[in-house]
């Protein structure tokens, strides 16, 4: 009992403290907490549903509320290669590594983010992908780099193609004024981790209020115990590989015997 | 049917997987060889990247090269002492291979190794293999009964010391260079994922004289051995091999490669090193093409693993 008094506890306790230093308050539920890599998985979509609590503070916005919606995957480091003709043949030469990147990275809005508030305000909320900062080790230092570094670029761009980044500026929608879902699409190839969702909520520019919450992403049942067991107990895990090999050979050649 | 592979992270066709191992168990049985200069590259085609495939085809190849040694085991058409002797040389190879595609993949130098690798070797043995054959079919043609096997004819090899006896191939050459073959094909084996069966036979045939009856069963059984040994050894070092793909490859593979070797029986021998031969040097063109021209994306993004 107590297990479940604290959180709700601490949520109620969020809420109230949230909505008496602003006028506005969110107040989300995603569809769900987990997504379960198994054999069939090919990606996935979950929904976040928020509604946009009001109290006596809230004064009219005439413009009307927006809200995005920042899904953050798990941190990685990640190498990024550039090829280059050397004797007639592209092979790599110059890499960068990328420190604590998200493996993924979703911007979901109810409309263009450049709408929703100035270069300046996104900047200082980090929303949109160019806003985010990608630490690149760089000579034993870390550091960000411009928004127009060739290695940064390409970075985002691969990533986008693999649908890991995304900007979605119509993945919210409004079903009153007040009421609001996001579409979360997962696509089968994401890393596995905790990902962070906060909601944000803007209106005329301004972020008025945000709320956190987190999805946790992992491998189960057949797919878990043969990457964990590839993972940390590789010896084992060939051994088995190769019995398994010679099982099948084995099989075969009584199955189709034929003398 | 999509199936996520949990070592790749990638879904899938099942059947797509499937039908692979059928087509490449297939030519294989034809042939007599692993075929994992066909799998490793179709896998790369859809899309596994290279260190999962040439890791996981080991596996494939093992699967299918012991079915085979069953069957030649059967007829007692492997020359054990050679295939031993062989093995000396194969797993230190192998051992080597696998100590090399680490290296390599740390450094980022992996796919392109393994590219101009498929490039060179394929290639030049492809070219090799039409041009024999080429040969022995026009011989045919104009009557000439085919090329026998001179066993007076020496090379310098012959001249090596450390002289043994293999009784079933019936030859006598020195330890030195079937060490060094099976050296040579456990390497190439270990970084490209192939068996060698394609290079090992011809090797055999051509430089130890072995004769062509024991010559396959006794490739297959260094196949087996060296490609379960880089299987283990991909997996504890590299955490690579994929057991889901691989068993569906296994899978197909065995099944194809009975229908290839019924297939393989209809056609006449020189013929068949043709169509082997036009086949390994179009993988070779394949994986040129995609070295010389420019490709369409010069930057490539790939995960660290942790503590490298």
């Amino acid at each position: 009992m107590r297990r479940l008094l604290g959180p709700a506890a601490a949520l109620l306790l969020g809420l109230g403290w949230a909505g008496e230093a602003r006028g506005e308050h969110l107040v989300v539920a995603l569809s769900s907490h987990q997504v379960q890599i198994n054999s069939s998985f090919v990606g996935t979509d979950l929904v976040l549903f928020g509604s946009i609590e009001r109290d006596e503070k809230s004064v009219a916005r005439n413009g009307g509320y927006d809200i995005v919606v920042r899904v953050t995957g798990p941190p990685q480091t990640e190498v990024t290669r550039r090829k280059d003709r050397v004797v007639g043949i592209w092979v790599n030469t110059e890499s960068r590594m990328f420190i604590d990147a998200p493996g993924y990275l979703a911007m979901l809005s109810n409309r263009p983010l450049n709408e929703i508030a100035g270069p300046e305000g996104l900047r200082r909320y980090r929303i949109g992908l160019e806003n985010v900062t990608f630490p690149q080790l760089i000579s034993g230092d870390i550091g960000d780099v411009p928004l127009n570094d060739p290695f940064r670029m390409a970075f985002l761009r691969l990533n986008r193609e693999l649908r890991l980044y995304r900007e979605v500026p119509n993945a919210v929608t409004f079903l009153t004024p007040n009421l609001f879902r996001a579409a979360i699409r997962i696509p089968a190839n994401v890393p596995v981790g905790t990902y962070l969702v906060d909601a944000n909520l803007f209106a005329e520019g301004v972020m008025l209020a945000s709320s956190n919450s987190a999805i946790e992403i992992q491998k189960v049942g057949f797919e878990q115990f043969v990457a964990s067991s590839a993972r940390d107990h590789g010896l084992l895990y060939g051994l088995a590989t190769a019995g398994l090999a010679l099982l099948t050979g084995w099989i075969a050649s009584v199955v189709f015997r034929r003398d | 049917m999509e199936i996520y592979l949990p070592i790749a992270d990638l879904p899938v066709n099942l059947f797509l997987l499937f039908f692979m191992g059928i087509a490449v168990g297939f030519i294989s049985g034809m042939f007599g060889i692993g075929g994992g200069f066909l799998m490793t590259p179709l896998l790369i085609f859809i899309g596994i990247t290279p260190a999962v495939a040439v890791a996981s085809v080991a596996s494939h190849i093992s699967a299918s090269s012991f079915s085979g040694v069953i069957a030649y085991w059967r007829r007692s058409a492997i020359d054990i002492a050679l295939a031993l002797m062989l093995l000396c040389g194969g797993i230190i190879g192998t051992a080597a291979g696998v100590w090399l595609f680490t290296f390599l993949r740390s450094i980022g130098q992996l796919d392109i190794t393994i590219g101009l690798s498929y490039v060179i070797l394929l290639d030049i043995v492809g070219c090799m293999m039409i041009a024999e054959s080429v040969r022995a079919i026009m011989r045919a043609r104009q009557g000439k009964p085919a090329e026998l096997r001179r066993p007076g004819s020496h090379t310098w090899i012959h001249g090596l010391p450390f002289k043994i006896r293999f009784k079933q191939s019936k030859i006598y050459v020195s330890a030195i260079p079937v060490c060094v073959i099976g050296f040579v094909i456990g390497f190439i084996g270990a970084v490209m994922g192939i068996g060698g069966g394609f290079l090992l036979v011809p090797a055999l045939i051509y430089l130890m004289r072995v004769p062509t009856g024991v010559v396959v069963g006794t490739s297959m059984f260094l196949t087996l051995v060296t490609m379960s040994g880089a299987t283990v050894m991909h997996a504890a070092t590299n955490h690579l091999v994929d057991a889901v793909l691989a068993l569906t490859l296994m899978v197909g593979g065995v099944i194809g490669a009975q229908f290839g070797v019924r297939a393989g029986q209809r056609i006449r021998g020189e013929q068949l090193r043709l169509l082997l031969g036009i086949l390994v040097f179009l993988v070779g063109l394949r994986f040129a093409y995609d070295l010389i021209l420019r490709p369409d994306e010069l930057y490539s993004v790939r995960l660290l693993e942790n503590g490298m």
